[in-house]
């Protein structure tokens, strides 16, 4: 029996007029690293807020462990970890009174799970004595997962714990996170980085409430029903522009240093040289480059989206 | 039990970590009870009036000299035209106008009858009551002498003239001090109580702090247990400082009852205002509201307590108002036991009520206060 199970969950805020969340149904399989990947505002957080029984859905069933987010939210509550989005521990106390304070309303000790948070507490352990309110931001993430991971929780919820972490901190969490996932804690993650998607073993595009694919990294890439080719020139602003008019494009987004184009013909080869042959002479591109590439996570979630 | 202990060891470090909290623990009490009834001083002094004498005569001089030795006027300025006076009145420089008529000592004498004219400016309207009040009694006063002066004295024997000697019940020598000291203290503990305790619980929602305490196995009752004691801790202290340190130390106020009977009816206060405090933290989403909201009650609580007006004077309404305002039941309660020294079976409505009130305020805000939405 999976782990977590969402059945139709609908959640809707100001009597009903912003829908966050609409008719949501996955699970999550014991001991999977999970991630919820959509944009600001696609309801990640709605969710989570469901699952860690802070939220009751309108309508909708949804387990944990075997149990109702709303009849037996107690029994939730005992075994749970969750990391909100907002640092949310108390500033004013110190990083080992924080830490022990968790401990103890959970009814154990930091000795008794420290073979857990080891790794990342070692990291901490230098400013033990200070103030939560005044770590750094990486800092700050390491300590509310220590907090969230001190009970020895069956599940860990994480919302979007590398929001506004620095690169090198953010590489680090994930780390954190795969030796989690082989002390067999379930982890459901979420985060507005396509990039971090192929970092879960399974993941669920989201966007305005409604999972749009549920899938392995891998095979959410595969389903991408297009050949992916990149582009790049001097003069890229003028080059979307052109891609944009051009008739047998199917899709042009702009991504960093190239433009990511798919056609519309089911003959790519033939279309990729005919585009060529037009951006070159016609419009007097000297220095084009076009690359076959193979699709990231982003140019599926831009394609489902659409 | 340990959930509790350890909520409670968390909820004191964080009090004694916060410099600002800690200052206004000891300072707001010690500073205000010695500031405030010092200045909230209903003995009219200095009030200043301006006398227009049109007779000149030795009574006129009389009269006025003694209004001025009474100690509660203050001589503006000293004429003979009612318009130069009036000039003063409408710049706010006199507060009371005096016209002692032409022929003033003459016609007295002769016709054994006259009239002053008092003009009061009414703005300040209690200033203008006790102005009037005081230099009426002057005035009489001033009419005996001169009847006892002018009457031959086997008539004075016949004429027999009613002596008023006031006595002044449990507070002696009317000393204002020692009514309003305690009333502040009430204030005081009140303003504590529900303040910060419903502060400290918006700040936790607010950091969002709440949150990571809901997901955890903490009982809603815990929860709440564990803000309430320290802030009741906090009203007992507040309260003996200002009792101890400022009453009796500063004003040399000892209360008259039981020490006992008053902590017990505080013990109850206390979780009445908490309750209160509790309440306002359900309602609002962030310290901004949650102040707002508590000073709206605060300034009813204070205005309508019968601590600066006496509620029997209040209409109807105001006291229907008056009678579901727990600090009204307070104030009476501590100026009973202090000043009057009643026991417990004297204030025992009091207590029935404020228990009543104790009871609907916490059980609403725990009614309210849910772990999830």
């Amino acid at each position: 029996m999976p782990e977590v199970i969402l059945e139709n969950i609908s959640k809707s805020y100001q009597d009903g007029k912003v829908k966050a969340v609409k008719n949501v149904s996955f699970s999550v399989e014991k001991g999977e690293l999970f991630g919820l990947i959509g944009p600001d505002g696609a309801g990640k957080t709605s969710l989570f807020r469901v699952l860690t029984t802070l939220l009751t859905p309108d309508s909708g069933i949804a387990t944990v462990f075997g149990c109702d987010v709303v009849k037996d939210y107690k029994s939730i509550r005992q075994h749970v970890g969750y990391m909100p989005g907002k640092f949310s521990l108390y500033q004013d106390l110190t990083v080992e009174e924080n830490l022990n304070f968790f401990a103890t309303v959970f009814g154990t000790t930091i000795q008794e799970n420290y073979d857990l948070i080891k790794d990342i507490y070692v990291q901490l352990e230098p400013f033990k004595n200070r103030r939560a309110g005044k770590l750094s931001g990486g800092m700050k993430q390491k300590l509310a997962l220590c907090c969230a991971l001190i009970h020895r929780p069956k599940i860990l919820f994480l919302d979007e714990p590398t929001t506004g972490v620095d690169t090198v901190s953010r590489k680090e969490f994930w780390e954190m996170l795969q030796r989690l996932k082989k002390q067999e804690i379930t982890i459901l993650v979420s985060t507005p980085y396509m990039d971090e998607a192929t970092l879960c073993e399974r993941i669920a595009l989201i966007q305005e409430g409604e999972i749009m694919s549920i899938n392995t990294p891998q095979g959410i890439i595969e389903e991408y029903p297009k050949k992916l080719f990149s582009i790049k020139s001097s003069n890229m602003i003028q080059l979307l522009d052109d891609l944009r008019k051009y008739d047998s494009i199917d899709s042009c987004n702009a991504f960093g240093e190239y433009h990511h184009i798919s056609f519309k013909s089911e003959n790519t080869e033939l279309a990729k040289s005919e585009l060529t042959t037009y951006l070159k002479r016609d419009r007097d591109y000297k220095d084009l480059v076009i690359n076959d590439i193979n699709p990231t996570i982003e140019d599926c979630f831009i394609n489902l989206m659409n | 039990m340990r959930t509790l202990k350890f909520l409670l060891q968390k909820e004191f470090r964080q009090i004694f970590r916060n410099k600002i909290i800690l200052r206004m623990i000891i300072g707001l009490p010690i500073i205000q009870l010695i500031v405030m009834p010092l200045a909230a001083d209903f003995e009219f002094k200095n009030i200043n009036i301006s006398v227009i004498d049109h007779d000149r005569s030795s009574y006129s001089k009389h009269l006025t000299d003694k209004i001025i030795a009474s100690g509660y006027f203050v001589l503006n300025d000293y004429g003979n035209s009612f318009d130069k006076s009036f000039e003063q009145f409408q710049e706010d420089n006199a507060d009371l106008i005096i016209e002692i008529p032409k022929n003033f000592e003459l016609d007295l004498i002769r016709e054994n009858t006259n009239e002053l004219f008092i003009a009061v400016n009414a703005i300040n309207g209690t200033k203008a009551s006790v102005g009037n009040a005081y230099l009426n009694q002057i005035i009489t006063d001033f009419n005996r002498e001169i009847r006892l002066k002018n009457s031959t004295p086997p008539r004075l024997s016949q004429s027999s003239t009613i002596e008023i000697e006031n006595l002044n019940w449990f507070n002696p020598f009317l000393n204002y001090q020692s009514f309003m000291v305690p009333g502040i203290l009430v204030l005081l503990v009140t303003m504590v109580g529900a303040y910060m305790c419903a502060l400290n619980i918006v700040k936790e929602k607010e950091v969002g702090t709440i949150e990571q305490i809901n997901v955890t196995p903490i009982k809603k009752f815990h929860f709440i247990l564990g803000k309430l004691i320290p802030f009741w801790v906090i009203g007992i202290f507040v309260f003996t400082l200002g009792l101890f340190g400022v009453g009796r130390l500063v004003y040399d106020i000892v209360s008259l009852g039981s020490l006992f009977t008053l902590y017990a009816f505080l013990s109850i206060y206390l979780i009445a205002v908490l309750g209160i405090g509790l309440l306002i933290s359900t309602f609002s989403n962030n310290q901004q509201q949650a102040m707002s909201v508590a000073f709206f009650f605060m300034i009813i609580f204070i205005l309508m307590g019968g601590l600066f007006t006496s509620i029997d004077s209040m209409p109807e309404w105001a006291q229907w108002i008056a009678a579901f305002n727990p600090v009204t039941y307070f104030i009476d309660v501590i100026r009973l036991v202090m000043l009057k020294g009643s026991e417990f079976k004297d204030i025992q409505k009091q207590f029935i009520i404020i228990t009543v009130m104790a009871f609907i305020f916490n059980t609403l805000a725990v009614y309210n206060y849910r772990k999830t939405s």
